[in-house]
């Protein structure tokens, strides 16, 4: 009754608020120009491929292994955020200890970083000299210049998305119910899995969404640590950029269309996953 | 099941939350916590829940040392002031949670399990409830189901925090004697936490005065009412006068004028008198142990509450029945039907 009374005052006060035009049309030519016509244009220029051509293409074998390594390793690499990314939420948001507001910051670095300084930097740390690629290489591990590499710079840029949609969430979870899940009997492995993971099902969700969209468009660190060998360690990105600088811009955008799609439809269906997880848990 | 705790300590860095506190509730009764924000109330019923821990001290939970358990295994019933309910959950998992979690040798199978569920909802009569989620229920619904919720798995002893604290005063008004009959129905050994004493003396059948980290009183609500045993006390339960007090060769005197109040027994030196308002008698002038002015009547209920400047300087407030109507500027006296005086100030 009381949230039955709320929604109609704010609906009531939307229609009152002035601004409504104003402001949807400039969203709409905002929109419009920075997204919706610059992708257009990409769909009509894969129109000048006939069917058959952009079959062949698309059906390619190196096209399909670019984006078989693409969206693969992309999916691989956010479901790694998404659990490390939980744990580092987790130890930042319940524990104080020191340095938590510089590990907090650096969180945020990725972000930041021009992806080709993360790649480079990656890169030499991986190599087969490098700190991290030596030990590795003594146990018959190569990272760099293989997909692993791949894998590993797209958990370097997607990691913070996890974090930063996931820790308010955390923030905001009542203690309360953790102790009332205790007193209740049940014990600290159950209270994590049937209270915490489910009140924070919906921010991780969209972490893991965040994470993989920004993976599988990832370019800059990726193609410096990749090796970039045609069908093992080729991205479906570096491919397009490949094929423009053949100008081969038809195949180029061929390629990008079916990324779009796929990404969109991935990206719509957690929304949708997304939507239904939190209509699970109604605002209060 | 009784509830045992002995010379219980607690600091939270330099503020003493308990400080030295003994309390024994006997099997079936239902204690009141009551005291001012800051009292130590909750930090000792949630030490007794196992959900905070003491610097020392015992807790007993029918004899047993309760210490070396953790919450989960003490088997207590706690009800939060904000409810605490799975908002993912409809009402009726969140008040099978409990059930659900038990380790599998004990766990009662589905069926069961939904009995025990329905049979709860109606205790609470909310039956028509279960498939909603919290956030369509309001508080004093939301209450009920998390009281449901604590009962669900059997409990020892039930704990209440605040238990009505976030609703308003009717429907608060309405659980206070929903939830006397309930204890007098299940008859599990309970304490409640409360700031507010009408809810303490109202339900409970004991009721436990704290302040300051320490135990103030324990005894009945007629008891804690009527013979208050400290300043504390009668200044935090009933509406009262407080005047200070001097108390020189058997005189008490208000300033450096004496009342004419006997003063066998009592220590001299710096004392305070409590008078509750509808103890004071109004009569002529002259005629009672005060003199004062009527300021400032009101009239509302069964009384009329009257300020009045008595001629030591100090402003009280009386309760008188109506038959009898004060006006603004009237000299009167005034007698204390009854009175209580505490050494110190």
């Amino acid at each position: 009754m009381l949230t039955g009374g709320l929604v109609s005052a704010i609906a009531a006060r939307r229609r009152t608020l002035p601004g409504f035009g104003l402001t949807m049309g400039l969203t709409l030519t905002w929109l419009s120009v920075i997204i919706l016509i610059p992708l257009a244009g990409l769909f009509l220029k894969s129109l000048e491929l006939s069917p058959e051509q952009f079959w062949n293409i698309l059906s390619s074998r190196r096209t399909l292994n670019a984006l078989r390594v693409s969206f693969g390793l992309a999916f691989a690499a956010a479901c790694v955020n998404l659990v490390m990314g939980s744990i580092i939420v987790w130890a930042l948001v319940r524990y104080r200890f020191p340095g938590r507001r510089l590990f907090d910051a650096i969180v945020d670095v990725p972000f930041a970083l021009p992806t080709a300084v993360a790649g480079v930097a990656l890169t030499a740390l991986f190599a087969e000299k490098g700190w991290l690629g030596a030990p590795l290489a003594a146990l018959g591990i190569k990272v760099a210049f293989t997909p692993v590499g791949i894998f590993v710079a797209m958990i370097f840029i997607g990691i913070p998305f996890v974090v930063r949609t996931v820790q308010p969430v955390l923030q905001d979870l009542d203690p309360e119910i953790e102790e009332a899940a205790g007193s209740l009997g049940a014990s600290r492995w159950q209270t994590i899995i049937r209270v915490i993971l489910p009140s924070l099902a919906p921010a991780l969700l969209t972490g893991l969404a965040l994470a993989f969209a920004r993976a599988v468009g990832e370019y800059g660190s990726v193609i410096f640590i990749a090796g970039n060998l045609p069908n093992v360690s080729e991205i479906a990105p570096l491919l397009i950029v490949i094929r423009l600088s053949e100008f081969r811009y038809a195949d180029a955008t061929a390629i990008a269309v079916v990324m779009l799609v796929v990404s969109f439809v991935i990206i719509f269906a957690v929304n949708r996953l997304q939507r239904w997880a939190q209509s699970r848990i109604p605002v209060r | 099941m009784t509830i045992e705790v002995r010379n219980l300590v607690k600091t939270f860095g330099s503020f003493k939350a308990l400080d030295g506190v003994d309390l024994k509730v006997e099997s079936g009764e239902l204690v009141a916590l009551l005291g001012p924000s800051g009292s130590g109330k909750t930090t000792l019923l949630r030490i007794v829940a196992g959900l905070d821990w003491p610097d020392s001290g015992e807790v007993l939970i029918n004899g047993e040392d309760a210490l070396a358990q953790g919450a989960r295994e003490r088997h207590v019933g706690f009800v939060f002031q904000h409810y605490a309910l799975f908002r993912h959950m409809t009402v009726f998992e969140n008040v099978a949670f409990g059930l659900r979690v038990q380790p599998r040798a004990v766990r009662k199978d589905e069926a069961a399990i939904r009995a025990r569920v329905k049979e709860l909802l109606d205790l609470v009569q909310l039956d028509w409830l279960a498939d909603r989620y919290p956030s369509q229920l309001s508080g004093g619904q939301r209450q009920r189901i998390a009281l449901a919720r604590a009962l669900a798995i059997e409990p020892r002893i039930l704990l209440l925090d605040e238990p009505f604290g976030a609703l308003d005063a009717k429907v608060r008004k309405e659980l206070r004697k929903w939830l006397r009959s309930l204890h007098h129905e299940i008859n599990v050994t309970s304490i409640f936490v409360t700031h507010d004493q009408e809810e303490a003396l109202e339900v409970a059948n004991r009721v436990v005065v704290m302040d300051k980290g320490r135990i103030e009183q324990i005894g009945s609500p007629g008891d804690v009412y009527e013979s208050p045993a400290s300043a504390f006390v009668h200044g935090f339960i009933g509406e009262s006068i407080e005047l200070p007090v001097q108390v020189e060769g058997g005189v008490i005197k208000l300033g450096d004028r004496p009342l004419r109040l006997a003063a066998d027994g009592l220590a001299p030196g710096a004392s305070k008198l409590f008078v509750r308002r509808h103890d004071m008698l109004v009569g002529p002038p002259g005629s009672g142990a005060f003199e004062g002015a009527v300021q400032h009547v009101r009239n509302f209920g069964p009384v009329q509450r009257a300020e009045v400047a008595l001629s030591g300087g100090e402003t009280i407030e009386i309760d008188t029945p109506r038959d009898k109507e004060l006006h603004a500027g009237d000299s009167i006296g005034l007698e204390p039907r009854r009175y209580r005086i505490f050494a110190g100030t």
